[in-house]
C-alpha cells in the first residue's frame, strides 16, 4: 500500500545577518527514510514536533515533493498523480478541518460525493452507515462554524471516507478531544480497520491511541526511522520508569522505600517516586501502603514522550 | 474543470444566499464604486473634446471592453490571488488532498456575484459607445472577441500572480501591480503614456493586447508606435502564450510548495 525508499526532504532555509546579507543553509527534514505498509495494516507513527513526521505525510499525500527517492502509495507516485491518489486516499488532519466552514454537515458531504464521483445510490448508504457509527444525525444540519471540536472531527473522518478509500492517513486525529470522544474515534478507527480493511497510517503524541489502535509503531527522529515493530518490542527497548504519586497524611522525614525505588521529588507530605521497569508496582504499591499512613495514592504509566526520549538516547534500534 | 468551477462556485453562492441583504448590498457597492471611475471618465470629456487622440464615444469603448473583460476573469479566478494567505495558514494542503485541481477551489472560494456588480457601469458605457460608433456587424463580432479574449489574458494574469506567490508567499499587494494595476491601465487610451511603456506592455506584460491594439483596428486608429497592422489581430496569439506560461509557472509553483509546519 505504501512503499518508501530512500526518501528525503530538504528544505532551504535563509538566515538574516543583516540588512542585505543572508545565508542558505539546507535542513534536512526526511533523511533516506524507506519503510513499507502492507494493504490492512493500522501503523501508529511517532516522533517528537519537528522530527519529520509531518513532511513524510505530506511527501505520502504529494502535497510535497520528495527532493530524491522513490514513493509509491497504492500503486502511484503521489506528487506527479496526485489528483488520481486522492480518489483512493482519505485524509484527516487534527489541527485543521477539510470541510466547508460556513456549509451545513449535510453539504460538505453533498459536494465530496460530487468531487470523487461517488454514486448517490453508494453514497446515501456510506453516509447512512457512518451517521450510526459517529451518531452524526443530531448535527448533520449545523454548519461546520458551529460544531464542538469532538463533532468536528467526526465530521472530518465522516469526510474522509464517505469514498471508502483503501489507505486512511490521520493526523493527530485526536488532539484537544475529550476522554469520551477519543474513545469514540478509537473505536470507530478500529472498527474500520477490521471490518472494511482500511489501511490506516495514525501519527499521534497520544499513547493511549497507540496502545488500543495500532499492531505496529513507527518511531521517527531527526528524520530517519529509529524504530519499527510492535508497541510491546518499543517498551522493552526503551524501558521507562513509572511513576507513584503518594500523598501522606503527614509529612515524613525520611520515608522507608523498597527495593527498586528512587524518591524522585518530594513537596510537603506529596512523594514522586519513580519504579523502575522490572520491578512490580503493585508489591510497590502494598509496601508504602504497609510502611506508611497513606491518604493517596496515584500510578502514572510512563508516557510515549518518556519511552520516545529514551530511545532517541540510545542508538537506533532494529526489531 | 469546467464544471467543478460550477459546482464549487454554486456551493459558495449558497452558503452567501444565507445572508441576502449583504449579497445585494455587497453588489450594488460594486456597482457604485466602479461608476466612480467613469464619472471621472465623464468629468474629463465636458472639458476636453479628445483624450489621446480619442473620442469621449471611443474612450469609452476602450474603458467598456477593458472592464467587462476584467470583471469576467475576476469572477472566474480572481480569488486565487490569496494563495499567500492560504499557504500561510496551512489551508492550501486541505485543498492539495482533494481530486480537484487547487486551482478551480481557489479560484472559486468564497464566490460571490458581489463582483457582478461592475458589469452595469462598464456595460452601460459600452453599449452607448457602440452606439454612437459606426461599427459594421464584423466590428461588433471583433468587439465580442475582443472581450473575451481579454477576459482570458486577464485570467492568465491572476494565474502568474497567484504563482508568484509560492515564492513572495507575503508578495499578495505587489502582484496586484499586474492585476488591478492592469486594468486600471488599459481602462484609458495607451496613446495618453510614454512611447517606452506602451512597448513594455506590448511586449513584456501583454496588457496593451486586451483592448488597445484589438481596438485600433476596430476603430480605425494608426498605432502611435507604429507597428505593423498584423499586430492588431495577435491577441489570441499572445494570450495562448501567456497560458501557457501561467499554466507552467502554477505546476513549478506547486512543485516547489513548501507547506508549513505541523
Amino acid at each position: 500500500m505504501i512503499h518508501l525508499s530512500e526518501v528525503s526532504k530538504t528544505f532551504p532555509v535563509h538566515h538574516r545577518k543583516g540588512p542585505l546579507r543572508r545565508t542558505r543553509k539546507l535542513v534536512t527534514a526526511v533523511d533516506a527514510m524507506s519503510f513499507d505498509v502492507a494493504p490492512g495494516e493500522f501503523v501508529g507513527y511517532l516522533g517528537p514536533n519537528g522530527a519529520g513526521k509531518s513532511t513524510t505525510i505530506k511527501m505520502l499525500t504529494g502535497i510535497l515533493t520528495p527532493s530524491s527517492g522513490r514513493i509509491r502509495v497504492a500503486g502511484l507516485d503521489p506528487s506527479r498523480r496526485r489528483t488520481e491518489l486522492a480518489l483512493r486516499l482519505g485524509v484527516v488532519f487534527g489541527q485543521r478541518t477539510t470541510l466547508w466552514w460556513d456549509l451545513p454537515l449535510r453539504d460538505s458531504f453533498a459536494l465530496i460525493r460530487r468531487l470523487y464521483k461517488v454514486e448517490q445510490q453508494r453514497f446515501a448508504a456510506r453516509l447512512a452507515e457512518l451517521t450510526e457509527l459517529l451518531d452524526l444525525g443530531p448535527f448533520l444540519g449545523t454548519p461546520v462554524r458551529q460544531l464542538s471540536l469532538g463533532q468536528r472531527m467526526r465530521g472530518d473522518l465522516t469526510a474522509a471516507l464517505l469514498h471508502s478509500p483503501a489507505l486512511l492517513v490521520l493526523d493527530e486525529p485526536t488532539i484537544g478531544l475529550d476522554v469520551v470522544s477519543k474513545a469514540t474515534v478509537r473505536e470507530f478507527l478500529a472498527r474500520v480497520n477490521a471490518e472494511e480493511g482500511t489501511t490506516i497510517l495514525l501519527t499521534t503524541h497520544d499513547l493511549g491511541d497507540i496502545e488500543r489502535l495500532c499492531r505496529r509503531v513507527m518511531v521517527i527522529d531527526h528524520g530517519r526511522l529509529a524504530f519499527d515493530g510492535t508497541l510491546d518490542a518499543l517498551r522493552a527497548t526503551a524501558p521507562a520508569d513509572r511513576t507513584l504519586v503518594v500523598d501522606l497524611a503527614s509529612p515524613v522525614p525520611a520515608p522507608a522505600l523498597p527495593e527498586g525505588v528512587r524518591l524522585v521529588r518530594r513537596e510537603g507530605p506529596r512523594l514522586w517516586l519513580a519504579i523502575a521497569p522490572e520491578t512490580n508496582a503493585a508489591s510497590v504499591v502494598a509496601a508504602v501502603a504497609r510502611d506508611h499512613d497513606v491518604a493517596d495514592i496515584a500510578l502514572r504509566e510512563p508516557d510515549i514522550e518518556d519511552v520516545v526520549t529514551r530511545l532517541y538516547r540510545g542508538s537506533p534500534v532494529e526489531a | 474543470m469546467v464544471r467543478t468551477w460550477f459546482l464549487l462556485a454554486w456551493t459558495w453562492l449558497r452558503a452567501a444566499a444565507q445572508y441576502p441583504g449583504t449579497m445585494l448590498l455587497m453588489t450594488a457597492g460594486a456597482a457604485v464604486s466602479t461608476s466612480l471611475d467613469l464619472i471621472a471618465l465623464v468629468i474629463l470629456f465636458t472639458h476636453l473634446p479628445l483624450l489621446g487622440g480619442l473620442t469621449a464615444a471611443e474612450a469609452g469603448f476602450l474603458y467598456g471592453a477593458c472592464q467587462i473583460s476584467f470583471t469576467i476573469s475576476d469572477l472566474a479566478v480572481g480569488a486565487a490571488d490569496r494563495l499567500g494567505r492560504h499557504i500561510r495558514a496551512g489551508t492550501l494542503d486541505t485543498m492539495l488532498i482533494r481530486p480537484v485541481s487547487p486551482l478551480v477551489q481557489l479560484a472559486t472560494e468564497d464566490f460571490t456575484p458581489r463582483k457582478l456588480g461592475r458589469l452595469l457601469p462598464a456595460g452601460t458605457v459600452l453599449v452607448w459607445s457602440t452606439a454612437r460608433l459606426d461599427l459594421t456587424p464584423a466590428d461588433l463580432l471583433l468587439t465580442l472577441l475582443m472581450v473575451v479574449n481579454g477576459a482570458v489574458l486577464f485570467c492568465a494574469l491572476w494565474v502568474l500572480a497567484a504563482s508568484a506567490q509560492f515564492v513572495l508567499v507575503t508578495g499578495h499587494e505587489a502582484t496586484k501591480a499586474v492585476t488591478w494595476g492592469g486594468v486600471f491601465m488599459t481602462q484609458h487610451p495607451m496613446s495618453l503614456y510614454g512611447r517606452d511603456f506602451v512597448r513594455a506592455v506590448t511586449f513584456t506584460v501583454p496588457l496593451a493586447f486586451v483592448n488597445w491594439q484589438p481596438s485600433l483596428y476596430i476603430l480605425g486608429k494608426p498605432d502611435p508606435l507604429g507597428l505593423p497592422e498584423f499586430v492588431r489581430f495577435l491577441g489570441p496569439v499572445v494570450t495562448a502564450l501567456l497560458c501557457a506560461v501561467a499554466a507552467a509557472a502554477w505546476r513549478a509553483g506547486l512543485r516547489h510548495h513548501r507547506s508549513t509546519g505541523s
